[in-house]
């Protein structure tokens, strides 16, 4: 399971920094969003792998042991929105760019 | 009144009148200054009312906590000394206020100047009374800063803003140095308690430690108080208004440094390095300073090198290290003030009179203003050590010391000598200060016909100048007590015995005084003609600490202008494979230094089951596919992309985060929609207009991105592996599974952790999240979409073409009926998604959901409806008001956590007990759910107010192509 995640992780990455580098801007924004999905899968997994233990606990006493890693989730719970945030900011961003400049390269003008 | 809180009246006040000044409309000259003295008086009041207290040896503290983890408090410290500084910061400070008063020009934004004054006094107030070391560099630092928005108070005077920059450059770069020292000193102390630290001498001085703690502090000292060679700021800070040279660069703000010494004299003086750093400074400066007094022709320049001059006695007096040397130089400190303030402010009023300070162009101006040339004349001669004014009591101490100290040392005549000859020259540029400016024929070519000052603009001259006699005639009567108290505060048991008198005998200090009058006075009849045609000073001349400070200026500005032609970039591609290889780098130097650690025994690793296995070919085919295809195939890109999403969702429930894999479909859904919205305004790209791959610099580049991008790719995966088998016992994690029921009252820890324990953090990502919605309704509400981009677009084009067609179809027709069953179908969910939003709200605190998830599910369904029947059908029927979302969740959580205030618990305290609901089962009724309806709401804002205003785009630029202008803006 874990080599599973982790190869997954990597080829999410690629994919994301090899758009990152691209020339047009929405290649950029689909390059951010795989890489956010990697970053916040990599975040969830320093949690540890644990199939059938949500962090629901029942009152009294707590084995901590049978249950999944809360900090991790919540952490990435949070990312999930912001990140959905941030590509809507990009988004319009880059709309309102080539509006102005005519252009989607990330430059705000075709290269010579 | 309680004393420690009549303490925080003269720190306190003037930042509140500063702030109310700021206020005040641009032309409330009278308002200003009004507001400002009486802010100064009430200070002094203060001040005195705190004296019988002060008087009886007792130490006035007020304490609050600050930042109890870093053991800094708020500390307030009344001794002795700081009283009387803190009495000089005061009073000076109503007299700058009254001069000022008449001083500025009613053309001036009169109401900032006061303003800044107002601050710089609060802010010296506090260097003064500070009773913890850090929070002395705090308001220590808040000096240089006012100083520099005083000193370019005339912002568009180029040799204003040169001036400010460069008083800050150098001042501050000394608070740096002064935090850096005293953070040392308080780590050999063992506290940043100055009562503790004062108490700890020998401690120190045993420090191996002690070097570096007393070097740094005191760059901070020499800095501030314009000491050779960083005194170079301090002429050029002449381009401020006269009462800011007079208040900040003469009486207070420069003092702050040999204030640090006399300060920490105690616990740092005595050793040989401070007698060679201190002493040697001081000397120089006294000298070099006095030396380039004489052949200046500005009298504000000739000022403020002779208070060079003056800070640099000080600073010898302090670097000789013995106690009595100590109480001249407190002395001195009192007396310069008032003598050097006075003259300032003389100066100003010559320069508001006649418009010019050329000491070569004034003549005569004795017969013109009789009464500012007396009180000039008066202080001049304290300036130079007149018998019978106070200038000449502290020198006369000065030149005792300067025998006294170095007896039987080596060189032991050299000291008495130069002080000697530094008496001389100040008393040489004292006189042709005097003579230029007021004596001599009557002046012929000033740009205004000079005339006495309004009689308020002269009383604060009048004032100090009277000081200066009182002082100089009956010391014991008016300055001994004072003086007293300061010194047995800072040396205590220490305290020499010595007499503040004006005759002790003919003595060779005496002399001395005698020689350097007699000497200074004739030097000026014979040499005077050469060094009015002076072109620079003798000697020195050659020598410019500003030529030096705009090298090293340069410099850097050329070296860092050199690091970004050589790293940096104006393509954005070069500047991201820049950050991403650099992120590698930085990974791989840590993973170098410490190991990834694989080979840990004991580690169970998962075998990797066929479904999971599965899920993740199909994500990396996605994920390379959407790479792949994301420059020609938009809408594919983004359908593979949210392929990516799907199974990072599934994995997040696979591996136990239901939470997580609610959000991420939610999320999911609306970034797919937000994408699709945005996809219209985007140029048309297809394979066949892509210029040919053959270019080698094309391929080249192309090939490099490759391999970063598997580098990046495989150091995650590797790093992931790494950390996931490796055992992970987290002490974070099984607090908050335990504590999670007990102290939130939810059994969700995840949802407890968001809305409880770590509350503010998701307050602070609502905000953003509002802020995001914002910033993308107010850029939206000025888009002008790409001349391509516009009117109808082809697809549209098509359908109606087929509309018209045909006789009994409108157009339009084709597009309300592809999207007929689906468009029902949205709309027949709109309750039930609701329905699901208010069950995930609801079942939050104890089951997955919460309020994230239930503010994207309802914005889900009002998307619907805009996608099934459009903005204006949907608006039609359904007003939604996002920004009163966006501000009501806002306002809801902040609410819930300002209410536990009123319990006296910190802010976002829960509380929490369960209660039933009609026709509900049992609900947690904790605070943190009213939190949490806050979080919800907000997204539920956010989201539809950025969703709906990409939609609003089509409706508007539709509009547009017809040439009716649309009132309608935004939502």
């Amino acid at each position: 399971m874990e080599i599973v995640l982790a190869i997954g992780i990597g080829i999410l990455t690629a994919s994301g920094v090899w758009l990152l580098l691209r020339p047009r801007t929405f290649q950029v924004i689909i390059g951010l969003s795989l890489l956010g999905y990697a970053v916040n899968l990599f975040i969830f997994a320093m949690g540890r792998l644990k199939a059938g233990a949500p962090p629901l606990v029942n009152p009294g006493e707590v084995d901590t042991s049978a249950y999944a890693d809360p900090v991790p989730q919540a952490l990435v719970l949070t990312a999930i929105v912001i990140s959905f945030a941030l590509t809507a900011l990009y988004l319009v961003v880059l709309l309102t760019a080539r509006g102005i400049t005519g252009t989607d390269h990330v430059d705000g003008q075709e290269p010579e | 009144m309680n004393q420690a809180t009549l303490l925080l009246i003269p720190f306190a006040t003037p930042f509140i009148a500063a702030i109310a000044a700021s206020f005040l409309p641009t032309k409330a000259r009278n308002a200003a200054a009004s507001l400002s003295s009486l802010t100064a008086l009430i200070g002094v009041f203060s001040l005195l009312w705190l004296y019988p207290t002060v008087a009886s040896g007792e130490v006035v503290r007020f304490a609050a906590e600050w930042l109890p983890s870093l053991d800094v408090a708020f500390r307030l410290r009344l001794d002795g000394f700081a009283w009387l500084f803190a009495l000089i910061v005061q009073a000076i400070g109503l007299l700058v206020v009254i001069y000022a008063r008449y001083y500025m020009s009613p053309e001036d934004p009169v109401p900032r100047f006061f303003s800044f004054l107002m601050a710089f006094m609060g802010a010296m107030t506090g260097v003064v009374l500070a009773g913890d070391m850090i929070q002395l560099v705090l308001f220590w630092e808040l000096t240089s800063f006012f100083s520099f928005l005083l000193i370019g108070y005339w912002n568009h005077s180029e040799a204003a803003q040169n001036g400010a920059k460069m008083a800050l450059t150098v001042t501050a770069l000394g608070g740096l140095s002064l935090l850096a020292g005293v953070v040392v000193l308080g780590r050999i102390v063992g506290s940043f308690d100055m009562d503790i630290v004062l108490a700890s001498g020998q401690i120190i001085k045993d420090s191996p430690l002690y070097l570096p703690a007393m070097v740094l502090m005191m760059l901070g000292a020499l800095t501030k108080s314009a000491q050779f060679p960083f005194h170079f700021w301090l002429p050029r800070a002449m381009a401020a208004p006269t009462p800011v040279s007079a208040y900040l660069h003469s009486a207070t703000m420069v003092k702050a440094g040999v204030f640090l010494m006399v300060r920490f004299w105690p616990v740092l003086a005595g050793t040989p390095e401070w007698g060679y750093l201190i002493g040697g400074a001081g000397m120089i400066t006294l000298l070099f300073g006095a030396w380039a007094a004489v052949f200046q022709n500005d009298l504000k320049g000739l000022l403020a090198y002779s208070t060079i001059s003056h800070l640099g006695l000080i600073t010898l007096l302090l670097g000789m290290g013995t106690p009595l040397a100590a109480v001249a130089a407190i002395f001195h400190i009192v007396n310069h003030a008032t003598f050097k303030a006075s003259l300032f402010m003389a100066a100003g009023v010559i320069d508001h009179e006649s418009g010019t300070r050329d000491l070569r162009r004034l003549s005569g101006l004795r017969k013109l203003m009789p009464i500012t040339a007396t009180l000039a004349i008066v202080a001049a001669g304290a300036m130079a050590g007149v018998p019978l004014l106070n200038g000449f009591l502290s020198k006369e101490m000065f030149l005792t010391e300067a025998l006294e100290a170095t007896e039987g040392r080596d060189l032991s005549l050299l000291v008495p000598v130069l002080a000697t000859i530094a008496s001389a020259l100040s008393v040489l540029y004292s006189v042709r200060f005097i003579h230029q400016a007021f004596f001599g024929p009557a002046p012929t070519d000033l740009p205004k016909t000079p005339h006495e000052p309004p009689r308020w603009m002269r009383f604060p001259i009048e004032l100090l100048v009277l000081t200066c006699v009182l002082v100089g005639v009956i010391p014991a009567l008016t300055i001994a007590p004072l003086l007293k108290l300061a010194v047995l505060s800072v040396l205590g048991p220490e305290t020499p015995s010595y007499s503040v008198s004006i005759w002790h005998g003919f003595n060779l200090p005496l002399l001395m005084s005698a020689i350097a009058l007699v000497g200074g006075t004739l030097a000026y009849v014979l040499l005077g003609k050469h060094i009015n045609r002076a072109e620079r000073a003798w000697i020195i001349g050659r020598f410019s600490g500003k030529r030096a400070f705009d090298r090293s200026m340069r410099f850097l500005t050329m070296t860092a202008e050199w690091t970004v032609r050589q790293l940096g970039s104006r393509k954005q591609q070069s500047r991201i494979r820049m950050l991403v290889l650099f992120a590698i780098l930085a990974a791989t130097v840590a993973a170098g230094a410490t190991g990834l650690g694989f080979a840990e025994a004991g580690i169970k690793i998962q075998r990797p089951g066929i479904g999971f296995t599965m899920l993740w070919v199909i994500a990396s085919g996605c994920a390379i596919a959407a790479a792949w295809q994301a420059k020609y195939h938009r809408l594919a890109a983004v359908s593979l992309m949210a392929g990516c999403g799907l199974v990072s969702a599934i994995t997040f429930v696979w591996f136990s985060a239901p939470d997580l894999a609610v959000t991420q479909m939610l999320v999911e859904i609306v970034t797919g929609v937000l994408l699709l919205l945005g996809l219209r305004w985007l140029p048309k790209r297809s394979v066949e207009m892509a210029p040919s791959k053959t270019d080698f610099r094309s391929r080249r580049r192309r090939a490099a991105d490759f391999a970063i991008a598997i580098l990046a790719g495989t150091g995650m995966a590797v790093m992931a592996f790494a950390v996931m088998t490796r055992p992970g016992e987290s002490h974070l994690a099984n607090f908050f599974l335990e504590e999670s029921y007990p102290r939130g009252g939810g059994r969700n820890v995840v949802n407890v952790l968001l809305v409880d324990f770590r509350a503010f953090d998701t307050m602070g990502e609502i905000t953003v999240l509002g802020i995001v919605g914002l910033t993308i309704w107010a850029l939206l509400r000025r888009f002008r979409p790409a001349e391509e981009s516009r009117g109808i677009t082809e697809q549209r084009r098509v359908q109606d073409r087929h509309d018209q067609r045909h006789e009994q179809r409108k157009s339009g027709d084709t597009l309300k009926e592809t999207m007929l069953i689906p468009a029902v179908v949205m709309k027949w969910t709109f309750p039930f998604i609701i329905l699901l939003a208010l069950h995930l709200f609801l079942r939050g605190h104890d089951l997955p959901g919460g309020g994230f998830a239930a503010g994207v599910a309802m914005s889900v369904a009002f998307i619907l409806q805009y996608m099934a029947e459009g903005a204006r059908w949907v608006e039609d029927r359904l007003r939604i008001r996002p920004l009163y979302w966006i501000g009501g969740g806002l306002l809801i959580s902040a609410l819930t956590g300002v209410a536990s205030w009123l319990f006296n618990y910190p802010f976002l305290t829960t509380y929490f007990q369960y209660g039933s609901l009609p026709w509900v089962e049992k609900v947690p009724m904790a605070t943190a759910v009213l939190f949490d309806l806050g979080v919800a709401l907000l997204v539920v804002g956010a989201t539809v107010l950025m969703l709906t205003a990409i939609a609003h785009q089509s409706l508007r630029k539709a509009r547009d192509v017809e040439p009716v202008q649309s009132a309608e803006e935004g939502l």
